[in-house]
């Protein structure tokens, strides 16, 4: 794992896409600390983290999008599968080396704190609670983007979907408030969204009679819902919406609170896409 | 050192591989020959652990390949169809990177990776980006890679494919070399080359296997009837009534034009020699002369086109089905 996770460094290094993220985030980062913390002299560091979130979602796919689509590209995916390395090792090395690209900006940024407490009252423990929710919500966004890096060999396709679902993500909450509440109009759009859930797992197991089975299943189970406990559908989709959202969750840490369960939530999301990713791999050699 | 069993792989509805099973020992060059889409490459995909396999096993070195992966994959180098190299690194930093992935370290990497360059000669490029090298000599790097962690048995899917002459020999000459210290599997559909290099052979067609062992045995064993063409300077009764008195021929086409007689004769698979002896005399003593005489030996190549064009799946269109382990989902 230690070889592939130096490997992969070594590379990002090399491309610019180690040095185009970093810049980028700080950069963001900086213009948010300019506006808020020096022009209008608020001392609430994470103010800005807030304000910042939504360049994840744009500069994340970039950083991942070569991540396993480019070794299927050149091939070299069958070097990795022929070598004495598990998949799950292979992916490991892979996330790790992308974290600490993404750790590394977020260090230089852990400064600013320390630097605005010099010239005035800056609380630093809601400061450093939210750097490192900001830290773990990017955690979570990569472990996404490897997952989508590994449905493709085309990497612009990669970041083009990576980008689309981390914006639609981001604005799910907005967007919730459009989406009808009543019972039927969720009933719909849920049956709709386990139709195209089934979609993706024909897609991706190729095994028609698995998809129909959970289309089946899934829809018989909401018709169920709907005819027995109608009540619990209302306002159901966009509850989950909120659920959901990566964001959203990390404007809690925003306002000073540190809450454990979207702390584990967001672990969950990276065990999850990780775990995803592995199979995405290992699926090749079944396919 | 190798044991495949019974290995059958479909891609969706396609049999790629059907039924394989064979052996391979310790200490040769092995030929694994057939045809564009025979299943070369799919089995040997399958035997290094790059590809699952619908039904049947593979163990190397008693070390079955799915159910101990590592302990196999340690003991197997593998160069697949297309070298799997990164083309922004150079030699150096591609053959560490594999070197330590194969868990390699230390001391023991420096060497290896010596030992490697120079068997495959690719000391003069070593710092160069990989992607501006020759096409020889990304293949040489490729076979470098494989060569990484000391594995007793080397795969090389088509390694001289798309070469040009002069690499082709040396990458010939490359695998020979290997060959004294290695095991090594080499796939190709060019029957010359396997002769060439390999001392044991496995002939495949359409995912079966349909021959196997040591290529002067096989053409012992396998070969069809010798031919004799014979031209005679009289007409075609007589010329029939000559050959009549030598034992162990029969005519297999009889073409008389201008009082000359052309006979294409089967003289069976013994030796051919004493059969054009007899011929002779027996002419020269009816006084007739014979005015061209060939001999026309079984080969392996007629071997290798019987084996492998007898079942081939021709489609509606009278295409040969190819596929070539490229089923891309």
């Amino acid at each position: 794992m230690t070889a592939i996770l130096k490997h992969e460094l070594k590379s990002h290094f090399h491309s610019l896409t180690a040095w185009v993220f970093g810049a980028f985030l700080l950069c963001f980062v900086g213009i948010g600390a300019l506006q808020y913390n020096l022009n209008e002299s608020v001392s609430n560091f994470e103010y800005v983290l807030g304000y910042c979130s939504i360049i994840l979602a744009i500069i994340v796919p970039l950083l991942t999008m070569r991540t396993i689509a480019e070794e299927r590209r050149q091939k070299t995916d069958q070097l990795i599968y022929s070598l004495p390395v598990t998949t799950t090792q292979v992916v490991l090395g892979k996330y790790l080396a992308l974290l600490i690209l993404f750790a590394i900006p977020l260090l230089i940024v852990c400064l600013y704190p320390l630097i605005f407490s010099q010239y005035g009252d800056v609380y630093l423990p809601t400061s450093y609670g939210a750097i490192g929710a900001f830290f773990l919500m990017g955690a979570a966004l990569i472990a996404l983007g490897v997952f989508i890096s590994s449905l493709t060999e085309n990497q612009g396709f990669a970041a083009g979907l990576g980008v689309a679902v981390m914006l639609a993500n981001y604005y799910s909450v907005s967007l919730s408030e459009y989406v009808s509440r009543t019972t039927l109009g969720s009933g719909v759009a849920l049956a709709v969204i386990a139709v195209l859930l089934c979609l993706l797992i024909r897609y991706m197991t190729k095994n028609v009679n698995l998809a129909y089975g959970a289309a089946v299943v899934l829809i018989l189970g909401l018709s169920g819902v709907l005819y027995f406990k109608p009540e619990l559908l209302e306002g159901l989709l966009p509850k989950i919406m909120e659920k959901l959202s990566f964001f959203e969750r990390f404007y809690t840490f925003v306002d000073g609170v540190f809450d454990l369960t979207n702390v584990t939530f967001y672990l969950t999301a990276i065990v999850f896409f990780l775990f995803l990713s592995v199979q995405s791999l290992e699926k090749r050699r079944y396919n | 050192m190798i044991k495949v069993e019974n290995l059958t792989k479909y891609y969706g509805d396609h049999l790629a591989v059907s039924g394989l099973s064979f052996e391979i020992g310790e200490g040769h060059v092995y030929g694994f020959l057939g045809p564009n889409g025979a299943g070369k490459s799919t089995t040997m995909n399958i035997m290094t652990g790059c590809l699952s396999a619908t039904e049947g096993s593979v163990s190397i070195d008693g070390h079955d390949i799915f159910e101990d992966p590592k302990a196999a994959k340690k003991l197997i180098g593998y160069l697949p169809e297309q070298p799997p190299l990164y083309l922004g690194e150079t030699p150096a930093e591609y053959l560490r990177f594999v070197g330590e992935a194969k868990g390699l370290r230390g001391e023991k990497l420096k060497s290896e990776i010596e030992s490697a360059v120079e068997a495959t000669g690719i000391e003069s490029v070593r710092n160069r980006r990989i992607g501006t090298l020759s096409k020889g000599y990304r293949q040489r790097v490729g076979i470098a890679q494989a060569l990484l962690g000391d594995p007793r048995v080397i795969i090389l899917d088509e390694p001289t494919v798309g070469l040009d002459p002069i690499q082709i020999l040396e990458i010939r000459e490359l695998i020979r070399k290997l060959g004294r210290t290695h095991t090594v599997i080499f796939s190709s559909h060019i029957l010359s080359e396997v002769q060439a290099i390999c001392d044991r052979l496995l002939i495949i067609a359409n995912g079966k296997l349909v021959a196997q062992g040591e290529p002067e045995a096989l053409e012992r064993e396998l070969a069809g009837d010798n031919e004799i063409l014979l031209t005679a300077d009289t007409e075609a009764f007589e010329a029939a009534e000559i050959l009549f008195a030598v034992q162990g021929l029969h005519a297999l086409s009889v073409r008389e034009e201008d009082g000359v007689t052309v006979f294409r004769l089967s003289a069976g698979s013994g030796n051919v020699y004493d059969l054009t002896r007899a011929v002779f005399r027996a002419f020269a003593e009816n006084g007739v002369a014979i005015l061209e005489m060939s001999v026309k030996k079984a080969s392996l190549e007629d071997i290798f086109l019987e084996l492998t064009e007898k079942d081939a799946p021709i489609n509606s269109e009278g295409e040969v089905n190819d596929n070539d382990g490229d089923t891309e989902a």
